[in-house]
Formats: C-alpha cells, sequence, structure tokens
C-alpha cells in the first residue's frame, strides 16, 4: 500500500511556480536564483509533485506565530 | 611595532612541496644539539642563529634585525626515507584504494568520469563545496579490474595511524609515495586535488621544515639552566633518529635495523605533528606530562584559535567583587577609586577643553580626577609624572590626547560571565565611589544573573567616540528591561522591594503626612501637595504612576477562587488603577517584579524607557524605605510555628496515611489489587503509594496553612512572591515529604531493601524515603540520609545540565552568528541566502511585542473600558 504523503497531516501544501511567477517573486524578494533556500530532487514531495531540478516550489504552510506563511524553495542538489 | 600594510587578494590552500620547503629554508638542519657549553648556538643545529633571535641583544644572521624585531626564518630537515604525514593518512589510503595500483588512474569507468567531470566543474564555478561529490567518488570508485589497464586490484586497508596495508603486505611509505606518484595529473581533479597548489605526493614527507626559533623560545629559569620548548624537543628525538637512520644505511646495516629505526623516525614525526593521535602512545616529557606539539597548540579551548585569535585579552578592563547598593539608578554602577585611577578615557584636547584638561594633570596619575599619560599629535605616549607635569602641562595644545580617570557620568561596559543572552553586557554610567567593590542595583540583578555571595564582574572603558554613542542608545540598562525573550520585563523588582511593595500598599497601611513626606524625601521623588490628612499606601504608590495609566489585573497573592469577585476581592488581589491611581489592589511581584511585573511592562512599553527606568528608581526606593523600612521586616523559625493541636492533627493524618499504604501494600501481597490500564502491577502499586503519601503530605500543608496568616513575615514573602513558596514553609513547618531519585520512591541500596534497618522485600513508606519530619522538628537519621540521596540527585543534575546546555549553546551561536535580520523583514546569512522569508513567519521584534504576542485583545478591551468608563 503506498500512502498519498500530499494528504499528510504534516505536509504542507507545495505548488510549482511558472516561470512569470518565478520572476515576479525573485524580484519581490530581491534574490537571485541561488539564493532561494534549496529543497533536494530527491525529496518525497519534490517526486510527488513531479517537480524537476531548477523548479521553483511555493510552500504555504500553517504558522504558529502568523497563521498562513509562503515561502519559496528552489529544487537542486 | 610598525608593520607594511597590504591587501590579500586571494589565498590559496594547497600543500607545501619540497622545493617550497627548501626554498623557503635559510639552513639545513643535521645536529641534534642545541648549544654549545658556552651558551653559543650551534651552528646547523636547531638554535641556529641564521633562524632568529629572541634575546634583544644579539642579531639576527640572515635578516639582521634584533631579537624582537625579526620574526624569524624556517631551516629544513632532509629525511633519510620518506616519512607519512599523519593528518593527510587517511586522504592518502582514501586515494590508493580509488586509483590503481598498476597505472594511477582513478577506477572510474571513462562514462563515469565524463559525469562526474561536468558536476565537479559546474560546482567548482559556482565557489561550493566539493567534498560530498569526492565522497561520493571515492565510494564508486572501487573497480576489481582497472577499466583502463586490467590489473586485478587488491583491498587497501588503513592501519592506524599511518601504515597503509595492501592485501597481507605492509607498503612502505616509500612505495606509497611512488604510487602517488604515479597518478596522472588530469585524474587529479576526481580526488579533489587542485593541480595548480599540490600533488599527492606530497602528503609523504621528505623534507620537514624547522619552525623558526620565535615560534619555540627556551626559557631561562631562575637557577640560570634554560628549559627548551616542547617542539623543539621533539625536533631533537627527530634529528638524532633521523642521523642514526642515515649512518646505518650508509654503513649497510641489516634491513631489520634500518625498518626498526625508520619506524621510529615515522612515531616521532607522528607525534611532532600530532601528540594525540589515535592509535599512537602519546610522546612524554622526563616528567609524565605528555607534550604539547602542533595540534596541541591549535586545537581546543586553550588552542590558538579559541584562545588567541577568536578571543584576546584586553586593556582598559576591570574586574572585581560586586555588591548591592539601593541607593544608586538602575542606569548607574558604583565603581571604586581605585579601578577609576587605573582605567583612563582619551580626550580629544581642545581649545575648549583645555583647560579642564589641564586640571587632570595637575591632578596627576594619584589624585582622583587626574590624568594618566598624553598623547602627542605624532603618537608618542607621555606618562604623567609629579616631577613632569608641570612641563607636559605647558607643551599641551589643542590635537594632544589626554588619557584621564574614569569619573562621574561616564559610560562603561559592564559584564557577567556566563554571558549566554545580550542582557549579560550591558552600558552603565559610573558613579565613582569609596572601597573596593562595584556597586550594582538589585534591579539590574536578574539579566546578569548576580548575586553578591562574591561574585565578580568584568567592567571595559570605550575609548572611542562611536562605541560611546552606541552603547548610550542601545546597550544602556534602561533600554533592556523588556526581554526579547518573552517581550515582558526582565529589569525589575526582587525580594526586598516587592515584600515592601506589599507592606506598603495592602488595604490598612495607613500613614501620617509627616511619615509621608519623610518617605517621598528618602526615596528622591518629587514632593507632592500635602492633603492635611493621613495618607493610604496606595495614595503614596499612586504618585509614582503616569497619569494616563489605566489597567486591572490580578496580583500574585490572588487565591484563584473557583469563582473571581473582581472588584470585591475579600484577598484585595484585584488591582484596578484608573487615571494612574491605584484604587484597589497590592502591588506585588505581579506588579512590578521582574519577569512578571504588570505595572512596569504597562510604563515601558507606553512611555518608554527613561520613564521606566524613572518609576524603577523610585518605585524601589519607595518600597525599601516606605514599606520595608518602617514596619521593620525580619523572619525566623518562629514563623513556621504552629500550634500543638495542628501538630496532633497532622499527626494523626500522616499516621493514617500510612497505614493506607499499609493496606495497598497487603492488597499487592494477596493479589488483590487491580491494575491500572497499560500499568503492570508493580507500577500500580507504586503510583497508588506515592499518590496517598503525596496527598498526605499536601493535607499537612492545608493545615499548616490554616495557621499561617498574612501579618507573618515568611508568608508575606511567600504570597507576594518575594522569596520562597508555600511548600517552603509547610515543609519546614510539618512534613518534608516523599524523597525521590531518578523520578520515582528510593528503592536503590541493598538487597531488595534501601537500608539494613529494614527488612528485605519492605516497600513502606519509611523503608523507600518518605520523610515525615520537619525541617524545624529535625530528620531522624535515616530521613537524613534518603533526604540527602535526593539532594544529591538535584546536584548531579545541575552540573550536568549545565555543561549540556553550554555545548548546545555554543553550537548554536556558531550556527546563527552571521544571520541578520534586513531591511525587507528576511533573514538573510552572509551571502544574501534567505533563512527565512520573513523574520518569525511575522516579522515580529519579540522584545517589543506583548509577551510573544502582537496585542492581548482582552486586556486592551478592559483598559480602555476603563478610561473612557471613568469619565
Amino acid at each position: 500500500m503506498k500512502t498519498d504523503i500530499l494528504k499528510h497531516h504534516f505536509v504542507p501544501e507545495h505548488t510549482i511556480l511558472s516561470e512569470e511567477e518565478v520572476s515576479k517573486v525573485l524580484k519581490e524578494a530581491d534574490v537571485r536564483l541561488d539564493q532561494l533556500p534549496k529543497i533536494l530532487p530527491d525529496d518525497p514531495v519534490v517526486k510527488a509533485i513531479g517537480a524537476e531540478e531548477g523548479d521553483v516550489i511555493k510552500l504555504n504552510r500553517e504558522s504558529r506565530t502568523a497563521g498562513e506563511f509562503i515561502s519559496y524553495r528552489i529544487v537542486r542538489e | 611595532m610598525k608593520g607594511i600594510i597590504k591587501k590579500v587578494s586571494d589565498i590559496d590552500f594547497g600543500l607545501m612541496s619540497p622545493e617550497t620547503i627548501r626554498k623557503m629554508s635559510v639552513t639545513k638542519i643535521v645536529t641534534p644539539d642545541t648549544y654549545d657549553e658556552d651558551g653559543y648556538p650551534i651552528e646547523a643545529g636547531l638554535m641556529d642563529s641564521r633562524l632568529g633571535v629572541i634575546d634583544p641583544g644579539l642579531k639576527c644572521r640572515t635578516c639582521g634585525a634584533k631579537g624582537g624585531d625579526c620574526q624569524g626564518h624556517f631551516g629544513h630537515i632532509n629525511f633519510a626515507r620518506p616519512i607519512m604525514h599523519v593528518g593527510f593518512a587517511d586522504t592518502i589510503h582514501k586515494i590508493l584504494r580509488s586509483t590503481c595500483k598498476e597505472c594511477g588512474k582513478v577506477l572510474l569507468t571513462p562514462s563515469e568520469k565524463e559525469h562526474f567531470k561536468t558536476i565537479l566543474e559546474e560546482h567548482m564555478r559556482n565557489g561550493e563545496d566539493i567534498s560530498r561529490i569526492i565522497k561520493k567518488i571515492h565510494l564508486k570508485a572501487k573497480n576489481e579490474t582497472c577499466p583502463y589497464c586490467d590489473v586485478e586490484q587488491e583491498d587497501i586497508k588503513i592501519d592506524k595511524p599511518v601504515s597503509i596495508v595492501e592485501g597481507n603486505y605492509k607498503l612502505t611509505s616509500n612505495e606509497v609515495r611512488e604510487r602517488l606518484e604515479n597518478i596522472p595529473e588530469e585524474e587529479y581533479i576526481f580526488i579533489g586535488i587542485n593541480k595548480d597548489v599540490a600533488r599527492p605526493e606530497w602528503m609523504v614527507l621528505t623534507v620537514l621544515p624547522v619552525p623558526p626559533v620565535t615560534v619555540r623560545p627556551s626559557i631561562t629559569l631562575e637557577t640560570g639552566e634554560r628549559s627548551e620548548d616542547d617542539l623543539t624537543h621533539k625536533l631533537v628525538d627527530i634529528l638524532r633518529i633521523n642521523q642514526r637512520l642515515k649512518e646505518n644505511m650508509e654503513a649497510g646495516a641489516p634491513q631489520l635495523i634500518v625498518e626498526d629505526l625508520w619506524e621510529l623516525l615515522q612515531y616521532h614525526v607522528i607525534t611532532y605533528f600530532d601528540n594525540e593521535a589515535s592509535g599512537v602512545p602519546p610522546a612524554r616529557h622526563r616528567s609524565g606530562r605528555p607534550l604539547k606539539t602542533l595540534a596541541q597548540r591549535l586545537k581546543g579551548k586553550e588552542g590558538r584559535f579559541r584562545s588567541n585569535l577568536a578571543g584576546k585579552r584586553v586593556n582598559f578592563s576591570a574586574r572585581t567583587v560586586i555588591s548591592p547598593d539601593p541607593n544608586i539608578s538602575i542606569n548607574e554602577l558604583g565603581v571604586p577609586e581605585m579601578i577609576a585611577k587605573e582605567v583612563t578615557v582619551p580626550i580629544y584636547v581642545t581649545k575648549w577643553n583645555i583647560d579642564e584638561m589641564k586640571k587632570y594633570i595637575r591632578n596627576g596619575s594619584d589624585n582622583h580626577p587626574g590624568a594618566n599619560y598624553i598623547i602627542r599629535p605624532d603618537g608618542r605616549k607621555i606618562r604623567v609624572y609629579e616631577e613632569t607635569k608641570e612641563t607636559v602641562m605647558e607643551n599641551l595644545e589643542p590635537g594632544y590626547v589626554v588619557e584621564r580617570h574614569l569619573k562621574d557620568g561616564d559610560i562603561v561596559l559592564f559584564n557577567r560571565q556566563p554571558s549566554l543572552h545580550r542582557m549579560s553586557m550591558m552600558a552603565h554610567e559610573v558613579r565613582v565611589l569609596p572601597y573596593k567593590t562595584f556597586r550594582l542595583h538589585l534591579c539590574a540583578c536578574p539579566p546578569y544573573n548576580a548575586d553578591f555571595d562574591g561574585d565578580e564582574m568584568n567592567m571595559h572603558v570605550f575609548q572611542t567616540a562611536e562605541s560611546r554613542s552606541e552603547a548610550k542608545t542601545i546597550m544602556k540598562v534602561q533600554e533592556h528591561i523588556l526581554s526579547p525573550r518573552f517581550g515582558g520585563p526582565i529589569i525589575g523588582a526582587i525580594h526586598d522591594h516587592i515584600s515592601g511593595a506589599y507592606l506598603l500598599t495592602h488595604r490598612d497601611a495607613i500613614f501620617n503626612e509627616d511619615d509621608v513626606f519623610e518617605i517621598f524625601k528618602r526615596s528622591k521623588m518629587a514632593l507632592p501637595e500635602p492633603k492635611g490628612r493621613q495618607w493610604s499606601g496606595k495614595e503614596i504608590f499612586s504618585e509614582l504612576l503616569p497619569d494616563t495609566l489605566n489597567m486591572v489585573y490580578k496580583a500574585e497573592i490572588c487565591r484563584k477562587c473557583d469563582e473571581c469577585q473582581k472588584e470585591k476581592c475579600p484577598y484585595d488581589a484585584y488591582v484596578v488603577i484608573t487615571d494612574g491611581n491605584l484604587n484597589q489592589g497590592v502591588v506585588d511581584e505581579k506588579g512590578y517584579g521582574s519577569f512578571s511585573g504588570k505595572i512596569l511592562d504597562a510604563i515601558v512599553k507606553r512611555y518608554g524607557p527613561s520613564a521606566a527606568r524613572k518609576f524603577l528608581d523610585e518605585s524601589t526606593k519607595l518600597a525599601i524605605y516606605g514599606g520595608v523600612m518602617i514596619r521593620g521586616f525580619t523572619t525566623s523559625t518562629a514563623d513556621e510555628e504552629i500550634p500543638q493541636e495542628a501538630q496532633e492533627r497532622i499527626d494523626d493524618l500522616l499516621t493514617k496515611a500510612e497505614v493506607h499504604v499499609e493496606q495497598i501494600i497487603d492488597a499487592y501481597n494477596n493479589d488483590e489489587l487491580e491494575a491500572l490500564p497499560g500499568r503492570s502491577l508493580r507500577e500500580t502499586l507504586e503510583m497508588k503509594i506515592m499518590q496517598v503519601l503525596g496527598e498526605a503530605r499536601d493535607n499537612t500543608g492545608v493545615i499548616a496553612e490554616n495557621y499561617f496568616d498574612i501579618g507573618n513575615s515568611a508568608v508575606i514573602m511567600a504570597l507576594t512572591g518575594a522569596r520562597g513558596s508555600m511548600l517552603n514553609l509547610t515543609q519546614i513547618a510539618t512534613c518534608v515529604g516523599q524523597q525521590a531519585v531518578r523520578g520515582g520512591r528510593i528503592e536503590r541500596g541493598y538487597k531488595d531493601r534501601t537500608l539494613p534497618h529494614f527488612p528485605k522485600g519492605d516497600v513502606g513508606a519509611k523503608a523507600s524515603g518518605f520523610v515525615h519530619s520537619s525541617y524545624k522538628s529535625g530528620l531522624d537519621p535515616l530521613e537524613f540520609f534518603f533526604h540527602a540521596m535526593g539532594g544529591r540527585e538535584g546536584l548531579v543534575d545541575t552540573a550536568i545540565r549545565t555543561a549540556q546546555s553550554g555545548y548546545m549553546q555554543r553550537r548554536l551561536v556558531n550556527a546563527l552568528q552571521d544571520l541578520s535580520v534586513k531591511d525587507d523583514g528576511s533573514v538573510r546569512d552572509n551571502r544574501g541566502g534567505i533563512v527565512q522569508f520573513r523574520y518569525g513567519e511575522d516579522g515580529i521584534d519579540p522584545a517589543k511585542s506583548d509577551y510573544g504576542r502582537v496585542a492581548d485583545i482582552d486586556r486592551l478591551i478592559d483598559e480602555i473600558r476603563l478610561e473612557f468608563g471613568s469619565k
């Protein structure tokens, strides 16, 4: 039996960003691509959502302090 | 000493080649001796004067400079046979395992090489770490036969410290070096070597650099005897064996002898580099002390890095015992005159302050507001002496710098170790005082975690205008009243301040107007309009509160009744402040104590740190002079006295509990006890006994508490939160209770029993560490023994906890020290990489928050209601 990890209580929402969205995020946060936090290509969630090296993933997680918190990660070794 | 200023453009990390070592060497060292009979350095010896000089009278034969100016020059020793370098033994082993024994190529297929090469080049271009990839290559390069010359490979193992064994044959360092030489240059990239700065065979030494004498100075003892540095001792050993090895080889000695000497030379070179290498017995001094060789000089807390580079001894600092002074401000620090005359502040002389500066010079270095040195514009430093001060004063003109004594109002940095948080170092204003201790306001104790049982603290004097102004704006004590740890005040009233405020503000505190004005005067407060009648304590305290302050909260003495009667609280624990008037309730720990003071918290947050400083300065004095000093405050064991009838009830209660415990044990023995869900029978028994005994102790406490009234000093301290707790008091008065080791009743000691005084298998209350006696009546010997067992566990635990948390803190700080919050609210590391897109995810500074939250809505509503309800 294989469980769908994306539905797990502890796994926040991951979405792959389109190119326009990526450039918008980079501009807003004033960062280069290599300054984003990374997520490994062999991360189970990355595999589950089918992201590839170089993709930027948006994470929307519950936060104890802010209610909802959005961060971005780049898939990279 | 003036040096040449150069700018570092880049740094190469590589290995030193034998040629480089020889090129930088000024002499070959061959003689294992240091000095001749006359005490002169021997030519080509370890102390050769071409290696530099330490004695200021001698001249260096290489650079001609006198001792002290010459930084020394390297020499070299030629080894008779190659010697492995301990520091690279593991690397050598890994390289040999991954390369072919015949052709020296890395044991990867051409396609694998292609793949790794692109990854490696990509990483190197980005300036990223390649060690993980190299690790992967070493794991993969394990072909049984070489893909290039089809030679079968044998398994290569490392035998600590430096022996490389292939199959069953131990490779000599000569063979190891040959194999490393055999690796083609284009293969270097796969074993993590940059061909521009290193070659693998350089990891096997053929020549050893000899550090200059300035690195290993000999010391002359009082007896005139010379004592050499550990490194020199080790180099003597190396030279001696190297010489013998060379002679034996030249004489054509048997292979066995040569190999033994070679082995011995290898040992000496290993311990010369690292005397704590695994698998090697440490080389020892004649006295039995292990030698401190190269690695030991650098490693660890006392090593070069942590003790000389990351941390340094500084000037303009002082350390002495601290003691309290309730009469100074929290911002101030009492500095002994003796210290004020030693540490100085540099002041630039201008035409406006030249007369003042002359006054300091006239006072000299022995009279208090004086000066110790003046610095001329050319940089010369001149000491102010009694004889020379007149001429010095005449020459003084704008542009000079005068190092004058510390005086009132100067700003200094004050620190107590361990410096665990930023409040461990705060800026204070100087008050020069008589006697020999630093004087500290009591409110400043909690952030430093200081007490006066002999604590010492350090003071540092700022030397530049920039540092002074920075300290004044962000490091002053008043700027740290709010802690970034929990968003409340960490600086606040303690102990007597709290008992005092309670005594001043409780319901029955009424003062004659004469006394009231005396209190105000002593507390150095502004005098209010006379009322022409008696004052309540609450009215006195209200003088401190800002006129616009409105708040409600429950005081520390609150009994947490099931239903709060609010304004009608029978204990006066419901505090109501309207328009700066304390209408109801008492001021205690919850009012202005450190860590929990609500009034203090409100004042800092709404009226700013200066107002809070004034409030603390005045309220603490008011509590001392108006509360504690007027009534008088003392405690003794008489405070824990309970009447005979209470004692009888307690004894009765404890006997009953003991009987109950016996019943439970009987039930257990007769298999009548029923196990609780998820517990074994034995665990159930333990839990039930613990519960019965715990309840019994608590009930004795309740009985005692009925006889403790609020007029009792010990009780005042416990209830207001000044010091001690009700548990402490009832343990003194009635029953100490169960002693615990490892979280349970005491069961260790002899076989089946804790002490030989009990029958085997006794698990009753007395036999497992229940203390029936009170501290006041005294413990019997058995109880005392159990009590000591429990007490010892407490001590051991705290000792271990501090060590563990200290190490954790060190690692945390090392990991986080370069992170900073940028203008846009993001947390970034030093290359601009994002750690958090918004600090703490909500971007809130905890020090400015309301106990960690943005706002406490319920409280705000209460306050607004109060403010507008009263109008």
